[in-house]
């Protein structure tokens, strides 16, 4: 019996590399809350990538609840924050910014659906208090489309 | 004299690259980057106050969410699923009902004339409010815009608006603004500063 050729597994597995290399991002952050984005199915996408900034708003992960306890806690960057902390947080991100991108600088919100609007009404308002007015409630296309 | 070479082995690249595949496979997370996109209005100006709440009744379209994630939108309470047509019908007003936002003729560069809808709608929820009937409740709103568009667009262009080029896309949305004013929830400052 002949045995398989594998001469041309390389070349499959690179495709496969190459695949994962153009549909996924490379994960920045840590997450450390819980958050599952609400459906939508009006989502539209982001053209711009590089400008957004991500606010993670959940309950904290099995691991940090110890410490944190399990109410919705606001995650910048890689530690828990709090609202006030956000204007800093803003600061921040439009000082790593090309002057010239820094007005299409949006704030992308990641809150679980299981939020209440409450903590999202306060960062919506501290968000207009530091002019970063471009926001997006991050949300997926529903799995089934109707 | 020349020596060929022996030819490199390479019965190992298909262990690098299974390595380099795991490696992103690790690192990499596959949720897409989409949302609803909102502009927040800035934060007004104390003495600007006065004026800006003079709005004609009939150009605004108030929908409220309860602590119970109840709907109430115009007049009533309503169930979600009847939210977009009710919004559809508040921004096309297609038969100029006086109950129903004014048109302003606007010129449009690129179209000419047209009764652009003056009709706000005006967003409310409590803290109360879950985030996720929040979202739904945007979700209709902004498919209800979407939807106006795609009418407009197929009705003048032949085509949906997704399928138009930029300027045609702008044309649609100076015609049809997406006007979806997400207000100060009531009770922000009587519990909170």
């Amino acid at each position: 019996m002949q045995a398989i050729g594998t001469s041309s597994l390389p070349d499959i597995v690179f495709m496969l590399i190459i695949f994962f290399m153009v549909t996924s991002t490379i994960r920045e952050t840590n997450k450390k809350v819980i958050v599952k984005i609400p459906e939508a199915s009006e989502t539209a996408k982001l053209e711009r990538k590089d400008l957004a900034s991500y606010i993670y708003v959940g309950t904290p992960i099995k691991t940090e609840q110890a410490k944190y306890g399990t109410d919705v806690r606001i995650q910048l960057n890689d530690s828990f924050r709090s609202v006030t902390d956000i204007r800093d947080f803003v600061a921040a991100e439009r000082e790593n910014m090309n002057e010239a991108d820094r007005p299409f600088m949006t704030v992308s919100i990641r809150a679980d659906i299981n939020t209440r609007m409450g903590i999202i009404t306060d960062i919506k308002q501290e968000l207009r208090r530091c002019s970063a007015l471009k926001i997006m409630y991050s949300s997926r296309k529903p799995s089934s489309t109707e | 004299m020349v020596r060929r070479v022996n030819e490199i082995n390479s019965s190992s690249t298909a262990d690098i690259a299974f390595i380099i595949l795991v490696f992103f496979l690790m690192v990499s997370n596959m949720d897409s980057v989409g949302g609803l996109q909102r502009l927040l209005p800035p934060m007004p100006d104390e003495d600007q106050k006065v004026e800006q709440q003079k709005v004609n009744r009939r150009n605004i379209f108030v929908v409220k969410i309860n602590e119970k994630d109840q709907l109430y939108a115009g007049s009533d309470y309503i169930d979600i699923s009847m939210l977009k047509d009710k919004a559809k019908e508040f921004l096309v007003n297609p038969n100029n009902d006086e109950s129903l936002p004014e048109k302003e003729n606007k010129e449009i560069e690129g179209f000419g004339l047209y009764p652009v809808s003056k009709g706000v709608i005006s967003l409310q929820n409590t803290r109360g409010t879950s985030y996720e009937t929040y979202i739904m409740v945007q979700n209709e709103l902004v498919k209800a815009v979407n939807e106006i568009r795609d009418e407009f667009s197929k009705e003048h262009y032949g085509r949906k608006y997704a399928a138009l080029d930029e300027d045609k896309q702008k044309i649609v949305r100076q015609i049809i603004p997406q006007n979806i004013s997400e207000a100060e929830p009531v009770d922000t400052k009587s519990k909170k500063r």
